[in-house]
């Protein structure tokens, strides 16, 4: 317990800064790619609604393919031509190559892949909202935005919020992932910590119980904002999932 | 199910038609004089992928089972472990429990000669057992949660019916209550399958050696990036229609026979 304790410790002989920074990339990462995803979400969501007939084929495209194929092999790829694009106007505009960034990768390439989970949970939250409301709103001549605003995407809040909640503790855990193409979270972090001292025990279940502090404070954060979205609304008995 | 009709709208076509020019471009340009030699390898790593896939949903589900019963109708000393298994299983990534599955008893186990002599060290020496294990966990513990739901879902009147036909509980389980459950979560569980396979590449990072970890190997070799990644997303998204396509077919089949609507076709 006492050795533990002290490869843990926070200052250069221990470990535990280490994986606090871990920590703190893989929560940036997760912050990023959540607000990219739900960005892409959101344009996902009103295209495949209100698109026409390409944009709608092109977003089933991207939604289905995207959530086919495993999250590691699409990390790899989009790391690739995220990487080789940004090589390509880099050497067009006269420079050399470049060196990426991290955290900055890690928000585009998970982005994508939230984006289509969001597309898909913010599609069938605005399809949830009784078509009479935003009727009305445009019976008063609002605008398309201001509709959006005011209307939609308050009233689509209580249904899109648990998906949205658990979209979050995916993009929580899909950061373990860019541990393999070598970036600098948690995961790594942690085993670079645990071959280096061989207390692979102590470290791994000290990681596990962070990304679970995370998972928890999360759960209850989300339970708040969906009261919060649900105001006003008559209360549903029944499991939250 | 998408039928010929819908296929022939003039923008699908030229759609069509345009993703034909890309196959044919990547066919044409891109380099593929890599696969004769990979091939051999490639058909062990997706048989490795197949066989991964199958044997942990499998002995996933089985210990799912009673993790849900546990915990939608068992007293709180067998609930409670059941809900925190299924808690930290879902808390935590799916890489970290491999890693520490890997690494941590497999650190562990040479420390007591007892297992060094044993039938099993052959075994425990390899890398496959501990990636069947944290796959087998990490299936029954999100499946235990859907399994719970499940097992609530299904109706009060039809186990107060076969209780008061003098049914044995155990009879009454396997008669009523679990197909009931199975049939409410089919949908759910095709879902879930989907995810296991999208998690099965994990393990090639425990030195397993799947078609992710061929494809891996080739990029290595050969420093070709795309063509093996193209391939392998091709791999993983036709075996996931299969998936879809499967449960599509046993849905069909399972909820066609209870109802009498004719729908089936």
């Amino acid at each position: 317990m006492a050795q533990s304790a002290e490869l843990l410790s926070l200052s250069p002989p221990g470990w535990g800064g280490n994986l606090l920074r871990g920590l703190s990339h893989s929560l940036q990462i997760a912050f990023g790619a959540y607000a990219l995803g739900l960005v892409i979400g959101l344009f996902g969501a009103y295209g495949k609604l209100y698109g026409g007939k390409v944009t709608r084929d092109l977003l089933a495209i991207y939604t289905t393919v995207i959530r086919a194929v495993p999250e590691l092999v699409l990390i790899l790829i989009l790391y690739y031509v995220g990487s080789d694009i940004i090589n390509k106007i880099s050497t067009a505009m006269g420079g050399g190559r470049v060196e990426i960034n991290g955290v900055a990768a890690g928000i585009w390439v998970l982005g994508i892949v939230q984006g289509a989970y969001a597309t898909e949970i913010l599609r069938g939250a605005i399809q949830a909202v009784p078509p009479g409301q935003i009727e009305a709103a445009k019976s008063y001549g609002m605008p398309a935005l201001m509709t959006m605003r005011r209307v939609t995407i308050p009233a689509m809040m209580s249904f899109a919020v648990p998906g949205l909640a658990n979209l979050w503790l995916i993009a929580t855990k899909d950061t373990a992932l860019l541990a393999v193409v070598g970036f600098n979270e948690l995961t790594l972090e942690t085993r670079q910590a645990a071959s280096s001292t061989r207390a692979y025990f102590t470290f791994f279940l000290a990681a596990g119980f962070l990304y679970l502090m995370v998972t928890l404070c999360s759960g209850g954060i989300f339970a708040r904002i969906e009261k919060w979205a649900r105001r006003g609304q008559p209360s549903l008995k029944g499991g939250s999932r | 199910m998408i039928d010929f009709r819908s296929l022939m709208q003039p923008h699908r076509i030229v759609m069509m038609l345009i993703f034909v020019g890309i196959v044919v471009w990547c066919a044409v340009s891109l380099q593929w004089d890599w696969i004769p030699k990979y091939a051999p390898l490639a058909l062990q790593g997706i048989w490795t992928t197949i066989w991964l896939l199958v044997v942990t949903i499998v002995l996933g589900f089985l210990l799912a089972v009673p993790l849900g019963l546990a915990q939608a109708v068992g007293p709180w000393y067998l609930a409670a472990p059941a809900k925190t298994f299924c808690t930290i299983i879902r808390g935590t990534p799916l890489l970290l429990q491999l890693w520490l599955l890997y690494y941590g008893l497999g650190s562990l186990f040479p420390q007591f000669p007892w297992i060094r002599s044993s039938e099993l060290w052959p075994y425990l020496r390899q890398a496959w057992p501990y990636a069947v294990l944290a796959l087998t966990l990490s299936y029954a513990g999100y499946e235990g949660e859907v399994m719970r739901g499940a097992f609530k879902g299904v109706a009060k009147g039809q186990l107060e019916a076969a209780k008061s036909f003098g049914m044995p509980r155990l009879t009454m389980f396997r008669r009523i209550w679990l197909p009931q459950a199975i049939r409410n979560v089919l949908p759910t569980l095709g879902g879930e399958t989907i995810l296991q396979l999208k998690a099965t590449p994990l393990v090639a990072t425990i030195t397993v050696v799947d078609i992710y970890a061929v494809s891996s190997r080739v990029r290595s070799d050969t420093f070709i990036v795309y063509e093996p990644l193209i391939l392998l997303a091709v791999f993983y998204v036709l075996v996931a229609g299969v998936i879809a396509l499967a449960f599509h077919w046993l849905e069909v089949k399972v909820l066609g026979t209870g109802s009498r609507n004719g729908v089936v076709g």
